[in-house]
């Protein structure tokens, strides 16, 4: 029936619906987005003025459970921040070494080692992660916190689950995200450039940082900010490592991230809990979208440059 | 100054830099090999016939994970009939049929938030909307519907990549010789853009097979097997918990021999799915060279 023979009225008809149908599917997006924002503004709020919006964002006393319960996120919003900042600063530097090693200092086989490695890694699910960071990285936080606290009378034990640790997961989950797009990044870096700084003579090294580097800024402040959206989204991987109760977000203590509240108090939450639980999701979601933004107008402000 | 220019300057910070790039590139393949090498050594052991082909049975004593895998099996058939549609639909109408302006750049935009949103918040978006609202409570469809949203820019992504590669002379061609335009898309476009859907599609189930935020409070923890032939029918509207969340669910009450279990068989399917993204971007490259 739509043949290219077929005669010309069912023909216009199938073409019409045809793209009808495709434009549909393009505004689903449109509609997921705008229906997941209004969702999250409209369970997220109604805690805010129950609770008030100050008390449940910058109180410090999180007992939803007890007999006079208190609200106060702040220390989970700390948490988030700290935990993602941290987990940056360790995750962003080896990222970055390990892209410069792909796209200039490796030879072609030592790249083709090194490169399915990291896309496996960006494949393995976050409770994998986690699952090792219980294993392996707890028990070994454990000894050390023995080591240190020692001789501390004030100091809790979280048996290893505290915040380094689950530092550390998300310092080695945003890899593979801050590897790919600095690679690109500064494989986009034109060859003119690099040619022109090894002709004047300096090195090779003086040539990547002083030179593709600083030009490949744009990609790179990117590759950061995907890392970020990463890292404070993080949930499940983190959320036997980052310890069970909300306390400052010091390395050593047992805390609580945005996401990690969510995972383990949905389960059981009802009423005013359940609704200031939403809240935290309407929390991370505000900052998801501030770096979303955020991103946008890096890539156009790297596009201008260009 | 008695250095030659003929001499090469010895630079102590290049060698401590381009130490420092070894070194890094070294710790991820260490950390690759480590967290393999451990699952696996851990997990080889649990899996057993009756690891994979029985649930878990309080009678008997034993664990099994082949609810879980149906679970896992019904949500990416049912999240992929739902998502491929209009995954590559959209591609095909920002490709194809729109023209540049505010309009693409708004379902762009969107497309790209819609990728960065972490999996939790699709997760409570999926608990209220689906779960709550279209009273699906904690099923299999919920979760399916939930995971949709989230691998929806996946495969739009890969399948705008695939249409972008097939080369201008076959639209022009097609339509040239007066075929229509949706007559073009469908012989011309699609079957040239296939090895980069499927890609997209490959990449969906791994991305399904190793979700768990998202699922956590949509498709449930449930791990039996059906009982009855209906029973594989009506599955759909109950709750499931997939592979994933039985890995949370059994380390989380520290039972981690069958945790290990789970993880090795997880990390057997991402090994698998990797390999075919491989072959076909290979084939691919092939296509795109004649």
């Amino acid at each position: 029936m739509n043949s290219i023979v077929g005669n010309s009225k069912s023909k216009s008809m199938v073409e019409k619906s045809a793209q009808v149908i495709f434009t549909v599917c393009a505004f689903f997006a449109v509609l997921a987005v705008v229906s997941i924002t209004a969702y999250m503004i409209l369970s997220g709020t109604p805690a805010l003025s129950q609770v008030g919006i100050a008390e449940l964002l910058f109180g410090t006393v999180w007992k939803p459970t007890a007999a006079e319960p208190s609200y106060g996120i702040l220390y989970v919003i700390l948490t988030s921040i700290v935990g993602t900042t941290m987990a940056i600063v360790l995750g962003v530097p080896i990222g970055v070494f390990t892209a410069i090693f792909l796209a200039e200092t490796a030879s072609k086989r030592l790249a083709a080692i090194v490169r399915p490695a990291i896309e496996l890694l960006a494949g393995i699910p976050s409770v994998i992660y986690g699952l090792l960071g219980i294993m392996l990285l707890c028990p070994a936080m454990y000894k050390l916190e023995q080591v240190i606290f020692a001789d501390s009378s004030t100091h809790q034990f979280t048996g290893g689950a505290n915040l380094l640790s689950a530092v550390l997961v998300l310092a080695i989950m945003i890899l593979p995200t801050v590897i790919n797009i600095s690679e690109s990044a500064l494989r986009s870096v034109p060859s003119s450039l690099k040619a022109a700084s090894l002709a004047m003579g300096a090195s090779e090294i003086q040539t990547i940082f002083k030179v593709i580097l600083p030009a490949a800024k744009s990609g790179i402040v990117t590759a950061i900010v995907l890392g970020v959206g990463r890292a404070i989204g993080e949930a499940m991987a983190i959320s036997l490592v980052s310890g069970s109760s909300v306390n400052a977000p010091f390395p050593f203590n047992s805390v609580r991230f945005l996401t990690t509240a969510l995972v383990s108090e949905m389960g059981y939450a009802s009423d005013l809990h359940r609704q200031v639980l939403f809240t935290i999701g309407l929390v991370l979601f505000a900052f998801i979208m501030f770096i979303n933004l955020g991103l946008t107008r890096i890539l156009k402000g790297g596009a201008k440059h260009e | 100054m008695n250095s030659s220019i003929y001499d090469k300057k010895i630079r102590p910070s290049d060698y401590v830099l381009k130490g420092l790039i070894y070194l890094a590139a070294a710790f991820s393949i260490a950390l690759l090999v480590a967290i393999m090498g451990y699952v696996f050594v851990r997990g080889i052991p649990q899996i057993t016939w009756q690891f994979l082909t029985t649930a878990p049975s309080t009678i008997k004593g034993t664990f099994g994970i082949a609810g879980n895998i149906l679970n896992t099996l019904y949500i990416i058939v049912i999240t992929l009939l739902i998502a491929t549609p209009l995954g590559v639909g959209s591609a095909i109408y920002l490709n194809e049929y729109a023209k540049p302006g505010r309009l693409v750049r708004l379902i762009e935009f969107t497309t790209e938030t819609l990728s960065g949103i972490p999996s939790i918040i699709f997760g409570l978006f999926g608990m209220v909307f689906f779960g709550q609202s279209l009273r699906l409570g904690y099923s299999i469809l919920t979760g399916a519907f939930t995971l949709t949203l989230m691998i929806l820019p996946l495969i739009t992504r890969n399948t705008q990549e695939a249409l972008k590669t097939v080369p201008l002379s076959y639209r022009s061609g097609a339509l040239g010789i007066g075929a229509t335009k949706w007559y073009m898309i469908r012989t011309i476009l699609l079957p040239s853009a296939m090895p980069g859907i499927i890609t997209g599609i490959i990449l969906a189930i791994g991305r399904i097979v190793g979700e768990s935020a998202a699922l956590l409070f949509t498709a449930g923890s449930s791990y039996l097997l059906p009982r009855t032939a209906s029973g594989y029918l009506t599955k759909i509207l109950e709750s499931g918990g997939t592979m994933t969340i039985q890995l949370y669910l059994s380390m989380s009450k520290a039972q981690y021999d069958a945790a290990f279990g789970i993880a090795a068989v997880l990390l057997v399917i991402v090994l698998i799915i990797n390999f075919l993204t491989k072959v076909l971007s290979r084939k691919f490259d092939v296509s795109k060279i004649d």
